[in-house]
């Protein structure tokens, strides 16, 4: 299904599009409060974009710099060129400890390697600790928006959820009920398991540690409790000082959710007495993005997810209309780099309002990259032949005015004076839920001639 | 002043008025006005499409159309900034450099070169601007929601100059009506929902009268309009500052 | 070749020109705003509350007024309530049935209401957040304006390898963007300012 069916069959239900729509809203209502408070804003962003620009520019050398404080540090250091590769180091880690529950905290680049399906089938227990992810890992879905996992869901969905899981009571839906369920169930589990993974939202090169972001407390409860701590992290994710963390620390929860800071900042440097840490670098084609001149500066993301909260098709059709883990602008970027053909239709899921753009924390340019993808896809991806055919014919007919100006006479006469089941049919999509222009007797040209020349 | 009078494919073909609005507004200011009768189109729905090679003819014929004028003046931002901004896809003479540097979008050839201030006009209605994302985010004629720093919109400012006129301010200052090119019929689901719900934001808050700056955003909130049978009037603002709107 | 080696040889290949690395500013603030008043108004916005005290004396009369019931105490400070000895586990599991632990916080940060909180000052890792209320006491003096004054505060090498700025009690709005209050970690948080 391609994005378009997929919003489609999301709008049908109206009630809970406009449900979806505001609660999105919402944040970025929140975040827009948040962020006007900080009256250097847009100096933030224009220095958090222009670290990023150098993170790139040096990457090498900073991932080799990092590495070497990481081990000074005691921390082991692997390296995954991609997924399988991720995957594998992980399953190996675990099984020379035996460990058979693992706990993890949110990890986009886990979801994107699929590694709890790999885990699973190896015989490890995985048990997602973010509340939203362990909601949707529960209903066997994938998360519909980076930050806020299981927004496509209402409270009666998740107190069904839980019923049937969980043993909460049936029809209960108060979310302070739930979350009080939630968090007895999952104590238990932070408290029974033999390793815990987390994700990275920064890593440091100057000091070889990295900080992990959360509001629930997740990943410290599950990372401090369990002897083995993995960290993985997509190898953008590095930062040259650590004096840069103001920057992004300051640019990251207000641009997200409207937080000032999220509840947790924790800096991981050493393992705790006896435990191990380890950190995974992962590629997975990175190193190619990086390489396209056009689109590199899609690495600079820092998963704010504010891209998704103000995209207004995003918020109108829901984070699994989209074909990667990563759904909505920044997804629709990212994604056909990845798989050109399998995520055609993404980039093409946008107005290129440019609201992404602005609402970007490290000025990728978001809509700009959409358009770019675009002119590839129409070469070498999957696109319609007769929308190819179709614009051929425009290009032609537009660059010779004879044409054009009989086509448009052509649609003027016929318009006012064919039924309307030949102009609204289900081949008119346009005339769905909308009237088609009412066609003036003349053109403009034809007015200024007779009136003018 | 000699000022070519760019007329985009919709405004010719659909919407005339708009035009001619345009022409009379340039006239009354003192502009001395040529219409290249050999003119379609800019050449953006190709390019949007992701077909930007086929906008290349149409790109060129603009520039041939366009090049002896000392400004060319269009009523759509769009169109305008898809000159400003995509004709690099054709090579670079002078004379393509020359319109894509004299290119103006009506509201800020008014502004900025013809230093207008005073608006000889009357239109007392609630209205409510409904600022297209090219204008707003690709020109920059007005502050966008998302940047933090000193509010101002262009459009905003000239239709202050009109009589009478009241805006209504809207829950949404600058949500994109779901228009789109291509993507009002490629993704005609989310996209009417886009124009329902920009459509619904000016009546809840007491629109008589929406207007703007692009066609094809007004195209798209009219249709939505015509559909519901809301009593809300859709009109360019270059009818209002000619004093040609027709009224509510 | 080692992935190690392939990946760094492709980012080599790859990576742009040269872009220089900013100067960051201290983004001092210009108004003469109170930094705890700062403080104060951001903690609370994260759902924390501040108690400022005239001196340590208080803290003692405060800590039984506000939570008489909780039974399991944990300290690393010299509290009168406290009662349970965290020198003598080893282990960080036998925390789990914590109701309150005060540690000392580091330092505030005015914008933002986090506190920075080292590892060498909490005994374990996981005590402000396996614990089910917390109680931080802040030295008023030490309050930063920023996030920019807190990292040219901090200094990570003496944190005993791990450190975390806190904001409030731990909480989450996952399920339909309401806000409820103690999720995994504590359901409450109280600053102390001294």
């Amino acid at each position: 299904m391609n994005h378009a069916q997929a919003a489609t069959q999301f709008i049908k239900d109206e009630a809970r599009t406009d449900w979806h729509d505001k609660a999105l809203w919402f944040v970025r209502y929140k975040r827009d409060i948040q962020t006007k408070k900080v009256p250097e804003w847009e100096q933030l962003r224009e220095l958090a974009s222009q670290i990023k620009a150098n993170v790139l520019s040096e990457l090498d050398s900073y991932l080799i710099q990092f590495e070497e404080n990481a081990l000074k540090n005691g921390v082991h250091v692997h390296w995954a060129k991609d997924a399988h590769e991720h995957n594998d180091i992980i399953l190996n880690i675990l099984k020379a400890k035996g460990v058979r529950k693992m706990v993890k905290s949110k990890s986009m680049l886990t979801e994107e390697c699929h590694l709890n399906p790999y885990l699973i089938q190896n015989g490890i227990d995985v048990i997602d600790t973010d509340l939203g992810e362990r909601i949707i890992q529960l209903r066997d879905e994938t998360p519909s928006h980076i930050v806020l996992p299981a927004i496509h869901l209402k409270k009666e969905d998740v107190g069904e959820t839980f019923y049937k899981y969980l043993g909460s009571e049936k029809g209960a839906s108060d979310p302070k009920y739930l979350t009080e369920v939630a968090r007895g169930h999952l104590r238990e589990q932070f408290l029974t398991a033999d390793a815990a993974l987390t994700g990275v939202n920064f890593a440091v090169a100057e000091t070889g540690g990295f900080v992990v972001c959360t509001n629930e407390g997740n990943a410290d409860l599950g990372a401090h409790l369990a002897p083995i701590h993995i960290a993985s992290m997509g190898m953008e994710k590095l930062i040259p000082r650590q004096s840069d963390l103001g920057v992004f620390l300051r640019l990251l929860a207000r641009n997200a959710t409207g937080q000032p800071i999220t509840t947790y900042s924790s800096h991981f440097l050493k393992p705790n007495n006896g435990q191990e840490m380890h950190i995974v670098i992962v590629d997975n084609g990175r190193s190619e993005q990086l390489g396209r001149e056009d689109f590199r500066k899609s690495l600079y993301c820092i998963r704010c997810g504010a891209c998704m909260n103000t995209c207004p098709v995003y918020r109108r059709s829901g984070g699994h209309s989209y074909s990667y883990t990563v759904p909505g602008p920044i997804g629709s970027i990212l994604s056909p780099g990845i798989d050109l053909k399998k995520h055609s239709s993404m980039p093409f899921a946008s107005t290129l309002c440019g609201s992404c753009t602005d609402v970007c924390p490290v000025k990728i340019d978001i809509h700009h990259q959409l358009y770019k993808w675009r002119q590839i896809i129409a070469k070498e991806g999957d696109f319609p032949l007769s929308k190819k055919i179709m614009m051929k014919v425009m290009g032609f007919m537009l660059s010779h005015p004879k044409f054009y100006r009989f086509a448009g006479k052509m649609a003027r006469t016929a318009l006012p004076i064919m039924p309307r089941f030949m102009l609204y049919n289900n081949l008119n999509a346009w005339g769905k839920e909308r009237e088609i222009p009412q066609a003036p007797k003349q053109s403009f040209r034809e007015w200024y001639l007779k009136n003018r020349e | 002043m000699k000022v070519g009078l760019f007329v985009p494919c919709y405004i010719d073909q659909f919407y005339p008025q708009i035009a001619v609005a345009t022409l009379q507004l340039l006239e009354k200011h003192g502009c001395e006005v040529g219409f290249p009768l050999n003119q379609s189109c800019c050449g953006q729905p190709m390019a949007n499409s992701g077909c930007e090679s086929d906008s290349k003819a149409t790109a060129k014929l603009f520039v041939e159309n366009f090049k002896e004028f000392d400004y060319i003046v269009g009523a759509a931002p769009s169109c305008v900034g898809f000159v400003q901004e995509h004709y690099d896809i054709i090579p670079q003479t002078e004379e393509v450099k020359h319109v894509r540097e004299k290119i103006y979008d009506i509201t800020e050839f008014l502004l900025d070169i013809l230093k207008i201030e005073k608006i000889d006009a009357k239109f007392p209605y609630k209205v409510g601007l409904h600022q297209s994302c090219h204008a707003q985010r690709g020109m920059r004629m007005a502050q966008s929601s998302e940047i933090n720093g000193p509010a101002f919109s262009k459009q905003r400012q000239i239709l202050e100059m009109v009589e009478g006129l009241q805006f209504i301010e809207l829950d949404r200052t600058d949500e994109c009506c779901g228009f789109g090119g291509t993507f009002c019929v490629s993704e005609d689901a989310v996209s009417a929902k886009m124009g329902k719900d920009r459509v619904a934001d000016h009546e809840r808050n007491g629109a008589e009268v929406i207007t703007g700056g692009d066609v094809s955003c007004l195209m798209h909130l009219e249709g939505v309009i015509r559909r519901q049978n809301k009593n809300i009037k859709m009109v360019h603002l270059v009818e209002i500052l000619n004093n040609t709107s027709p009224t509510p | 070749m080692s992935s190690k080696s392939y990946i760094l040889e492709r980012v080599k290949q790859n990576k742009p020109m040269l872009s220089v690395l900013p100067v960051v500013p201290m983004f001092e603030r210009k108004d003469d705003v109170s930094l705890i008043s700062l403080f104060k108004e951001n903690l609370e916005f994260v759902g924390g509350r501040l108690i400022e005290l005239n001196s340590k004396e208080e803290l003692n009369g405060q800590i039984s007024e506000i939570y008489p019931d909780l039974k399991i105490i944990a300290s690393t400070l010299n509290v009168e309530a406290a009662n349970l000895d965290l020198n003598s586990i080893i282990d960080p599991h036998a925390l789990k049935g914590i109701d309150l632990t005060i540690i000392q916080g580091d330092f505030g940060v005015a914008e933002n209401g986090a506190i920075w909180i080292p590892a060498n000052t909490i005994s374990h890792r996981v005590l402000p957040f396996i614990t089910q209320h917390l109680v931080i006491i802040l030295d008023k003096t030490q309050l930063v304006c920023n996030m920019h004054q807190a990292y040219q505060k901090l200094d990570i090498h003496k944190a005993d390898g791990f450190g975390v700025f806190l904001s409030g009690p731990s909480k989450t709005a996952d399920i339909e963007q309401s806000l409820v209050i103690g999720a995994h970690g504590s359901r409450s948080l109280v600053v102390f300012l001294v």
